[in-house]
C-alpha cells in the first residue's frame, strides 16, 4: 500500500517538474497580493480587477515582447492576504518559491507590505507595492528591491496643508481612524502644520467599525476650529461625514484620498457636498487641461474600467501603475528578477494614473507634488477645487 | 501517552525537523512549518489553561502580543541582544498572566471567560494607542533576527530549526509537568474543583500558576514571531487571533499535549489548502471570496463529526 | 464643558445603547434555553441589515423588506439549530462554541459572496432633519431604533408572560429536566429560542442599517458589544441585558467625550472587567451570571 502511494507521489512530482520546463513561449509570471477580503477590501478589489484587466489586454495583444524578440504570454497569479500580515508573508513565499514569479505587485495595505519586505528582499524579488506608507521605500539604501506607486502620505498631506494655508484656515481640528492609514496621516499632518504655522486645536480618533462618531465630533466642535480634517476610508469616513452634517457643523470639512470613490458619496448622501480632499487626478480627468500628459492615459483607463467593473477608483489606479511598470520591465529584461529590478529603477518619465513617475536609486516612489490635486464634491460629482 | 512514548515521538519529530531543510527547498513550505510551530506554541499555552486548569481563555492572543512586542521593542528600539530580550519577553508573559490571573481566577466559568476576553481586547487597544512605544497601528519595523555570534537565524530553514526546537522542548517540559504531582493536581481540579479543594489542593494558586506558565509559553511563540517576520503591528494579535487559537486547541483536542500542534497544523494547512484548491474548483480569480465561507463550513462539519478533536481520533485509532 | 455637550454624549449613548440592548437580548434567549453562547448572533444582525438593504434596493416597501428580513433570519436561526447545534447536544460545551464560531464564519463568508465587500446604504425609515432635544442632536432613525427596541421588549415581555410558548421557554431556561417532565418538548422550545434570537438580531440589524450601513463584516464587533451587554445583565435576565445595553452605550459615549476618544472601544471591556470583579467582591446587588460551571 505504502509502496503504491510512494510511487504515485513520485510520479506526480516528476510530472509537476515536467510542466515546469516549458517551451519557447514561456509565460512571464507576475505575482500579485491584494486584500480582497478584510478591512482593505474596498481598496484591494479594484486593484485586483485592474490587474486582471491589464492581463487580458496584454494577452489579447499576444503577450509581452521580451528582450529575445519573442512574444511571451503574461501569467498573473493573484493571492488574497485577507488584510492579514501572516497570510501576506505566506502568500509572498508561495509566489516566490512555488509559483516562481519574476516580480510581485502589491500589497494593498501598508502593514502587509511592511510585513513582506523581509521576505522579498532576502529572496531578491522585486516588489511594487500599492500601499501608501513612505516607510515601505525608505530608507532607499535598505529598500533595494522595493518600489511603490501610490503618492506618499507626506506628499498628499503637503498638498492639503498648502491648500489650508492658502485659504487662510489657521485653526484646524483633526480626526483619524485608528488604523495605520489614519495614524500615518496624523504623523505627517502634525509635522506639516507645525512647519506651516497652523494650529491643530483638536485631535480625536475613532475605530474602523464604529457606528457613531458624534462624541468625537462634539469634542472637536468645542475647540472652535475653522476647518476640520478627517483621515479615514468608507464606511467610517461616510459615517463621520453624516454625523458632521447632522450635528450642524458648518466649518469646511476636508477628507483624505481614502474617499476618492463613488461609494463615499453614495453612502454619505447629501452630507458629502462641499467636502474637499486631495487625490490623484483620475477622478477629475475630464477637467484637466488638454496639454496635461496624464489626461489621455487617465481617460482611457477610466473608460475601460468603468465599462467592465464600475465607477473609477484611485486605488485601482495604483495597481494599474504597478502592473504596467512590471510589464514594461518584463519587456526590457525578460523573466530575470535582477534585470526587472534594474529596469524598474531606471524608469523615467512614465506617465501613469497616480502621476508621472521618475524612479532612481534614491527614489523608489518617483512622484512629486504634481501627482495630487485638491478636489471638491459638488452635487455628487468631483470638481477640481480652486 | 507514556513518558517513554513521548520521548520516542519527540526524538522522531526532532529528526524529521533536522532533515527537512535538506529535503524541502521551498521557502513557502518551510514558512508554513515555522508558522505551525509558532501557532503551536501559542496553542499549547491555551490548552494548558483549558485542558488542565479547565478554564476557557478568550484572550490568549494578548500574551502572544506581549511576547512579540516586548522582544521587538527591546531589540529594535533599545538595541538589546535578541536572546536577552526573548528571556524578558517570556518572563513578561508569565508576569502579566500572573498579575491578571490573580483577580480573574477568583471568577469561574463564564465570568472567567469574560474576564479573559476583556483582558485580551484591552491589551490590543493599548498596543494600538501607546504609539510612542509600540509604534501604534503602523507597527514596529526593523526587528533584528536572532543570532549566535555570527550565525544568524534569518532564513526560513534556520527559523524552522529554532521554532520547532523550542516547540519540542516545550512539549517535553509540559509533558513532564502533566505527569508530575502538579499535573495530577491539575487534573483533579479539572475533574471537580470542589473535590480537589477538599483533598487539600490549593486550587487558586495552581490555576494562577498554570495561567502564568501558559502566558510564558505563548509569549515565547510571540517573541519568535517578531524575530521571524521582523515587523509587527497590532492587527494580527486581536480578538480574531484568540478565537483562532481556541479553534486550534479544540480541533486538535483539549487536554492533550500534541493536540494543539495538530490543531495549529490543521488550521494553517486548511487555510493554505483552500488558497490552492479553490481556484481549481471555481472561476480562477473569483476564489478569494469563497475561502471564508468554505473555511466556516468545514469548521462546522469538523465539530459535528469530530467533537473531541484530532487527538481524540488518534486515541480511538490507537 | 457645556451642558449641551453632555446632553449630546448622553443622547448618542442612549441610541447606541438601544442597539446593544437589542443584540444582547438575542444572546440571552439562546443561552437561557440551550446554555450555549451563540457566536453567530452578530451575523444575524448583519443578515438583517443586508437583507433590508438588498430588498429595499429591489424596490420592496420598507415595511415588507423588514418583515421578510426578520422572518428570513429567524428561519436561518432555526435551521442552524436543527442542522448543527441539535446534533451536538451531547458534545462538550467547547465543541458547540467552536461550532457557533464556524457558523459565524460561514455566514459571513456567504454574505461576502452574495453581496460583496462594499457597504450598502439603507434609507432611513422616515425622512427629515435630525431632532434637537435639550441641545443634543438626534437623527430620526435614532428615535426609530429606540421605538423598535421598545416594541421588541414589550412584545417579548408579552410573549414570556402571556403565552404558553413563552412560559415553556422560561420553564426550559429554569429547569430543562423539570420542563421535560411537565410534557414540554425541550427540542421544540430550543428551536423556537434560536428562531427568536435570529428574529431579534435581524430586527436590530434592519433598524440600525440606515445609521451604520450594511457590510458583510459588521457583525463581529456589534456581536461582541451586544454580548458584553448581555453579560452585564447576567446572560439569563432579559431586562438586565436591556439595562446593560443602555449602560454600555452611555458609558462608551461619555468616556469618548469626557476622557479620550482613543480608548473608546476598550471602554466596553474595561466596564466588563469592573463588573465581573465587582460581583466577585460581592459589591453588586444582583448576580451577573447564574452560578454554574
Amino acid at each position: 500500500m505504502h509502496v503504491v502511494l510512494a510511487t504515485v507521489l513520485a510520479a506526480l512530482v516528476l510530472l509537476g517538474g515536467a510542466f515546469g520546463t516549458a517551451g519557447a513561449q514561456e509565460p512571464y509570471r507576475l505575482g500579485a497580493i491584494f486584500s480582497i477580503t478584510g478591512p482593505g477590501s474596498s481598496l484591494g478589489i479594484p486593484e485586483r480587477d485592474t490587474a486582471l484587466m491589464i492581463e487580458a489586454e496584454v494577452n489579447a495583444r499576444g503577450g509581452v515582447k521580451g528582450p529575445d524578440g519573442r512574444m511571451h504570454p503574461l501569467k498573473l497569479v493573484i493571492y488574497d492576504d485577507a488584510s492579514d500580515e501572516t497570510k501576506a508573508v505566506l502568500a509572498a513565499k508561495k509566489l516566490i518559491d512555488e509559483d516562481r514569479v519574476t516580480a510581485i505587485v502589491g500589497t494593498t495595505l501598508s502593514g502587509t507590505s511592511l510585513a513582506i519586505l523581509d521576505t522579498v528582499q532576502k529572496a531578491e524579488v522585486p516588489l511594487i507595492s500599492c500601499a501608501a506608507a513612505s516607510r515601505i521605500v525608505e530608507p532607499a539604501a535598505e529598500r533595494r528591491w522595493v518600489f511603490k506607486t501610490p503618492q506618499s502620505d507626506q506628499l498628499i498631506i503637503g498638498v492639503l496643508v498648502d491648500h489650508l494655508k492658502a485659504k487662510g484656515l489657521k485653526r484646524v481640528g483633526w480626526l483619524n481612524v485608528d488604523y495605520a492609514f489614519g495614524q500615518l496621516g496624523w504623523i505627517e499632518f502634525e509635522k506639516a502644520t507645525a512647519a506651516a504655522g497652523l494650529a491643530v486645536v483638536a485631535n480625536e480618533k475613532f475605530g474602523q467599525k464604529d457606528v457613531d462618531m458624534t462624541a468625537q465630533l462634539t469634542r472637536v466642535k468645542a475647540a472652535g476650529p475653522e476647518a476640520v480634517v478627517v483621515w479615514s476610508i468608507p464606511p467610517s469616513a461616510s459615517i463621520v461625514t453624516r454625523n458632521y452634517a447632522d450635528l450642524g457643523l458648518r466649518m469646511p470639512l476636508f477628507q483624505s484620498h481614502g474617499v476618492g470613490n463613488k461609494k463615499y458619496i453614495e453612502l454619505a448622501a447629501g452630507a458629502a457636498n462641499g467636502v474637499v480632499f486631495p487625490a490623484g487626478k483620475l477622478l477629475v480627468a475630464e477637467q484637466l487641461a488638454d496639454d496635461d500628459p496624464q489626461k489621455p492615459i487617465l481617460l482611457a483607463y477610466a473608460r475601460e474600467f468603468e465599462a467592465k467593473y464600475g465607477p473609477r477608483n484611485t486605488f485601482g489606479g495604483h495597481a494599474w501603475d504597478a502592473v504596467q511598470l512590471a510589464v514594461r520591465a518584463l519587456g526590457k529584461a525578460g523573466g530575470d528578477r535582477a534585470g526587472v529590478r534594474a529596469a524598474i529603477e531606471s524608469t523615467r518619465n512614465f506617465v501613469g494614473i497616480s502621476g508621472v513617475f521618475d524612479f532612481s536609486p534614491t527614489d523608489h516612489n518617483g512622484l512629486d507634488r504634481r501627482a495630487a490635486t485638491m478636489i471638491q464634491i459638488v452635487d455628487g460629482r468631483w470638481k477640481i477645487a480652486k | 501517552m507514556t513518558a517513554r512514548a513521548r520521548g520516542g515521538a519527540l526524538a522522531a519529530a526532532a529528526a524529521v525537523v533536522a532533515a527537512l531543510p535538506w529535503a524541502v527547498e521551498s521557502r513557502y513550505v518551510l514558512g508554513m512549518l515555522v508558522f505551525i510551530a509558532l501557532n503551536g506554541l501559542a496553542a499549547i499555552g491555551l490548552s494548558l489553561v483549558m485542558g488542565f486548569a479547565g478554564q476557557v481563555s478568550l484572550g490568549q492572543a494578548a500574551f502572544f502580543a506581549v511576547g512579540a512586542y516586548v522582544s521587538g521593542v527591546l531589540t529594535a528600539s533599545c538595541g538589546w541582544n535578541g536572546w536577552a530580550a526573548m528571556v524578558v519577553a517570556v518572563a513578561a508573559g508569565a508576569l502579566v498572566a500572573f498579575v491578571v490571573g490573580l483577580p480573574i481566577f477568583r471568577l469561574s466559568g463564564l465570568l472567567l471567560a469574560m474576564g479573559t476576553l476583556a483582558f485580551g481586547i484591552i491589551v490590543y487597544y493599548v498596543l494600538v494607542n501607546w504609539a510612542s512605544v509600540t509604534g501604534g497601528p503602523s507597527g514596529l519595523a526593523g526587528i533584528p533576527p536572532l543570532a549566535l555570534g555570527g550565525f544568524r537565524f534569518d532564513t526560513d530553514a534556520r527559523m524552522l530549526a529554532l521554532a520547532w526546537g523550542a516547540l519540542l522542548v516545550v512539549i517535553a517540559f509540559t509533558g513532564n509537568v502533566v505527569d508530575s504531582r502538579i499535573g495530577r493536581a491539575l487534573r483533579a481540579i479539572h475533574g471537580s474543583e470542589a473535590a480537589a479543594a477538599a483533598v487539600g489542593i490549593d486550587t487558586a494558586r495552581l490555576k494562577v500558576g498554570v495561567f502564568a506558565l501558559a502566558g510564558a509559553i505563548t509569549a515565547l511563540g510571540g517573541a519568535l514571531y517578531a524575530h521571524y517576520v521582523t515587523f509587527i503591528n497590532p492587527s494580527p494579535f486581536g480578538f480574531a487571533y484568540s478565537v483562532e487559537l481556541l479553534v486550534m486547541v479544540v480541533l486538535g483536542g483539549v487536554a492533550s499535549i500534541w493536540g494543539p500542534v495538530l490543531g495549529a497544523a490543521a488550521v494553517v494547512l486548511l487555510v493554505e489548502g483552500l488558497r490552492a484548491a479553490l481556484p481549481l474548483l471555481t472561476a480562477a480569480h473569483g476564489a478569494a471570496e469563497y475561502e471564508i465561507a468554505v473555511f466556516g463550513v468545514l469548521l462546522m462539519a469538523f465539530m459535528i463529526f469530530l467533537p473531541s478533536g484530532l487527538a481524540g481520533l488518534a486515541r480511538r485509532a490507537a | 464643558m457645556a451642558a449641551e455637550q453632555l446632553a449630546q454624549y448622553l443622547a448618542s449613548g442612549v441610541v447606541v445603547g438601544g442597539i446593544y440592548a437589542l443584540i444582547g437580548l438575542g444572546f440571552v434567549i439562546v443561552f437561557g434555553v440551550t446554555r450555549i453562547v451563540n457566536f453567530a448572533q452578530g451575523e444575524f444582525v448583519m443578515l438583517g441589515a443586508l437583507g433590508m438593504a438588498a430588498l429595499g434596493s429591489q424596490g420592496m416597501m420598507p415595511l415588507a423588506a423588514f418583515a421578510v428580513s426578520v422572518l428570513g433570519v429567524a428561519a436561518v436561526g432555526a435551521v442552524l439549530y436543527r442542522l448543527a447545534v441539535h446534533p451536538l447536544r451531547h458534545a462538550p460545551a467547547l465543541a458547540v462554541l467552536i461550532l457557533t464560531i464556524g457558523a459565524s464564519i460561514a455566514i459571513r463568508g456567504a454574505a461576502l459572496i452574495v453581496w460583496g465587500t462594499d457597504p450598502l446604504a439603507v434609507p432611513a425609515f422616515s425622512a427629515g432633519p435630525p431632532i434637537v432635544v435639550a441641545g443634543a442632536v438626534v437623527v430620526r432613525q435614532g428615535l426609530w431604533v429606540l421605538a423598535v427596541a421598545a416594541a421588541a421588549f414589550v412584545a417579548l415581555w408579552w410573549f414570556f408572560t402571556r403565552t404558553y410558548a413563552g412560559a415553556a421557554v422560561q420553564a426550559c431556561a429554569l429547569n430543562p429536566r423539570g420542563a421535560r417532565l411537565m410534557g414540554i418538548r425541550v427540542e421544540r422550545v430550543a428551536l423556537l429560542a434560536w428562531a427568536l434570537a435570529g428574529a431579534l438580531g435581524a430586527t436590530a440589524g434592519a433598524v440600525i442599517a440606515p445609521i451604520t450601513y450594511a457590510t458583510y463584516d459588521m457583525g463581529l464587533i456589534l456581536g461582541l458589544k451586544g454580548f458584553v451587554a448581555a453579560v452585564l445583565g447576567g446572560l439569563v435576565s432579559p431586562p438586565a441585558a436591556i439595562a446593560g445595553g443602555f449602560v454600555l452605550g452611555v458609558v462608551e459615549s461619555l468616556a469618548a467625550g469626557l476622557v479620550s476618544s482613543a480608548y473608546k472601544d476598550a471602554v466596553a471591556f474595561v466596564v466588563l472587567v469592573v463588573v465581573c470583579l465587582a460581583q466577585v467582591l460581592g459589591a453588586l446587588p444582583w448576580r451577573v451570571v447564574a452560578e454554574e460551571t
